[in-house]
């Protein structure tokens, strides 16, 4: 490797690169392979009997992808209740987020409720207060739909340059599930709204009693009321056993554990609201109920932990989203924005969820500076992140929806970085 | 059932099927149970900045800061400032729009609800829902002194709530996205030659704090 290509540098930690580097990954990847198992050898699993049905009743991923696992880093938190894992997006495909690894956010630790001692209260301005139990709510009429999730602060550590590497710890605050539950609508109409009915405060019954105000109209149009993730029950981690889903807005204002709606005239100004969930600008103000997610995209792989494997065909993969609608395109650059090509998008393409999108590239150890910009069905295209900053400068800590760039380097190894 | 007799029917779904769909009369499943309201004063904790929701109690300063030093100075440091990497909740004035923001409750913060209501459903962190009302409004009393917004002397209660004005209450408005960046809304986004050429300008590894785990570095070409 060309020394000019790896500026030296103050490093808390050396990264693994150089002919050291390269030698312990050859010798790590000569030691995974059995000649044994290799042609015209018969492998061992071809003569033995494997594990028979009911030994893994619920079963797990293979023992071989224990590297597949949500992270998270320990110096942005002061506990591990109050923390956040990431989605390791660059070991996955496709749209849906598996149930294990879907990034977690808690404000009190993961909750766990027995079903049995469940209940939703619904009160404030309607004409019956009414109190579900899980199996009502489970009676009632049901819808199945697939919607990202993603973390306001999503992205909000890159606010004033790269810095981690890699785009679990970049863009990890996302998920992608199908959603079984009721339509808030359908609920709010059992209770019937009074007619000076215009927010919700919404409450979750985890120790941190997280709470938000919905606007009423965004919960008439495509809230949901969910109890199932990908069609199991959620996961402690994600709520269990009910959540509010509110499709293409912030995670923060998705409460799990919901425990509690309350209808009101006017917002609460809860401290999400107030101290956490408000974009601060430059001049010292502060947008409020900044609820949208905009359109967003990250190339998965080639990425920091994804490096390129060998020379020659190569397939660029990655996920894009809006909170605005459905994403209709995908264009990839491979040199820092200067050209782009329309990326394919492949799979099913839903409102508010995220699409894959594949571009396909010859690479020869050229270096390369990848970027993926998404385009939604209003128009908005995905901006640089220089863009973003002319605007709302870098205090924002939210909402941090710019174009990333991953310079591929002639070994192969891949970086976050910033161009100019 | 004749031929004429299933057209006549089926044109009678046709008219009737859509003037269902936009039925104002929501339909009524009878199901879930009516909340009484014990299960609701029970559970239902939220205060708004206008007061709505605020317990019956008051508490003085002097009252909480015996709470506060019991309670949170051990997060939250002696005087507000933070202990460890837990939220500061005092100075921080005139620091908004500066390169290092500090957001406390006399900095930021817009409403005494908006604190208030938080300590009452999330505070002390792990004892949650453990402070009686006076302690609680004494601890808020207590956080507002700290930050010079009432004196030694002041008492919090729904009787005084509204005398306490927050410095910061006029620093938001509405998220404002479809006009301040409506320069991002672009059908036809440059495809060639869009910039000169680009140079890397800085590096994730110059400060890398990626969490050190051998597992995710593995490695670049054979």
């Amino acid at each position: 490797m060309n020394p000019s290509d790896t500026p030296t540098r103050p490093s808390r930690r050396s990264f693994l690169a150089g002919a050291a580097g390269l030698a312990a990954a050859g010798a790590a990847g000569a030691a995974r392979a059995d000649n044994a198992n290799l042609p015209p050898n018969v492998a061992t699993w071809s003569k033995t009997l494997g594990d028979g049905v009911g030994v893994r009743p619920y079963g797990h991923p293979s023992s071989f992808e224990k590297d597949v696992i949500r992270r998270d880093v320990q110096w942005l938190t002061a506990s591990r209740e109050s923390s956040v894992s990431f989605t390791p997006l660059h070991d996955l495909d496709g749209i849906i987020t598996p149930n294990g690894l879907c990034f977690e956010r808690h404000h009190g630790g993961i909750t766990e409720i027995n079903p049995h001692d469940y209940r939703l209260m619904l009160h404030g301005l309607v004409d019956k207060p009414l109190i579900f139990t899980l199996e009502d709510l489970k009676r009632l009429p049901r819808v199945s739909r697939v919607y990202f999730l993603e973390c306001a602060a999503n992205s909000g550590m890159e606010w004033r340059g790269a810095q981690l590497n890699g785009c679990q710890y970049t863009h990890g605050m996302i998920h992608c599930v199908m959603y079984t539950g009721v339509p808030l609508k359908l609920l709010l109409e059992q209770a019937g709204l009074k007619p000076n009915a215009k927010w919700l405060h919404v409450e979750g019954g985890d120790s941190s009693g997280m709470n938000r105000s919905l606007p009423l109209s965004k919960a008439l149009d495509d809230c949901l009321i969910a109890y199932r993730q990908n069609g199991e029950m959620l996961r402690p981690e994600q709520g269990y056993p009910v959540r509010l889903v509110v499709p293409g807005w912030e995670g923060n204002i998705w409460i799990k554990w919901l425990r509690r709606i309350e209808v009101g005239d006017q917002p609460w100004y809860t401290r999400e609201e107030t101290s956490k969930y408000t974009d601060l600008l430059e001049n010292g103000k502060a947008r409020k109920f900044t609820f949208e997610m905009d359109a967003k995209s990250v190339i998965t792989s080639p990425s920091p932990q994804a490096p390129v494997k060998k020379k020659g065909f190569l397939v660029i993969s990655g996920l894009a989203w809006s909170g605005r609608g459905k994403v209709t395109r995908v264009d990839v650059s491979l040199d820092g924005g200067r050209n782009w090509r329309t990326a394919t998008i492949d799979g099913p393409v839903f409102d508010k969820s995220c699409v894959r999108f594949y571009a396909e590239t010859e690479w020869n150890g050229q270096e390369l500076l990848l970027q993926s910009r998404a385009m939604d069905e209003t128009g908005y295209v995905q901006p640089t992140k220089d863009d973003l900053r002319k605007i709302r400068g870098v205090n924002s800590i939210y909402h941090n929806n710019g174009i990333q760039t991953w310079a591929v380097k002639p070994n192969g190894e891949v970086e976050n970085v910033e161009v100019g | 059932m004749s031929r004429w007799v299933s057209i006549i029917a089926a044109a009678a779904f046709a008219v009737a099927a859509p003037a269902f769909a936009q039925s104002p009369k929501p339909h009524s499943y009878n199901i879930g149970t009516q909340a009484t309201p014990e299960q609701i004063a029970g559970w239902d904790i939220d205060v708004r900045p206008d007061g709505q929701g605020l317990p019956p109690g008051k508490g003085s300063v002097r009252d909480g800061e015996k709470v506060y030093l019991e309670r949170c100075a051990a997060c939250h440091g002696e005087f507000g400032e933070s202990a460890g990497r837990w939220p500061q909740l005092a100075q921080g004035k005139g620091s908004l729009a500066t390169h290092d923001p500090v957001k406390t409750v006399g900095s930021y913060f817009p409403y005494v609800a908006s604190f208030f209501d938080y300590i009452r459903r999330a505070m002390p962190f792990g004892d949650a829902q453990s402070l009686s009302n006076d302690e609680l409004y004494a601890v808020t009393a207590f956080i507002l002194n700290l930050n010079d917004i009432v004196d030694d002397k002041f008492v919090l209660s729904k009787e005084t709530w509204s005398q306490v004005k927050m410095p910061n209450e006029g620093g938001f408005y509405d998220d404002d996205r479809k006009t301040a960046e409506k320069a991002f809304w672009n059908p036809n986004p440059c495809m060639k030659d869009c910039r000169p050429p680009v140079k890397i300008t800085g590096h994730a590894s110059v400060i890398d704090v990626t969490p050190d785990d051998k597992s995710i570095r593995k490695g670049g070409v054979e």
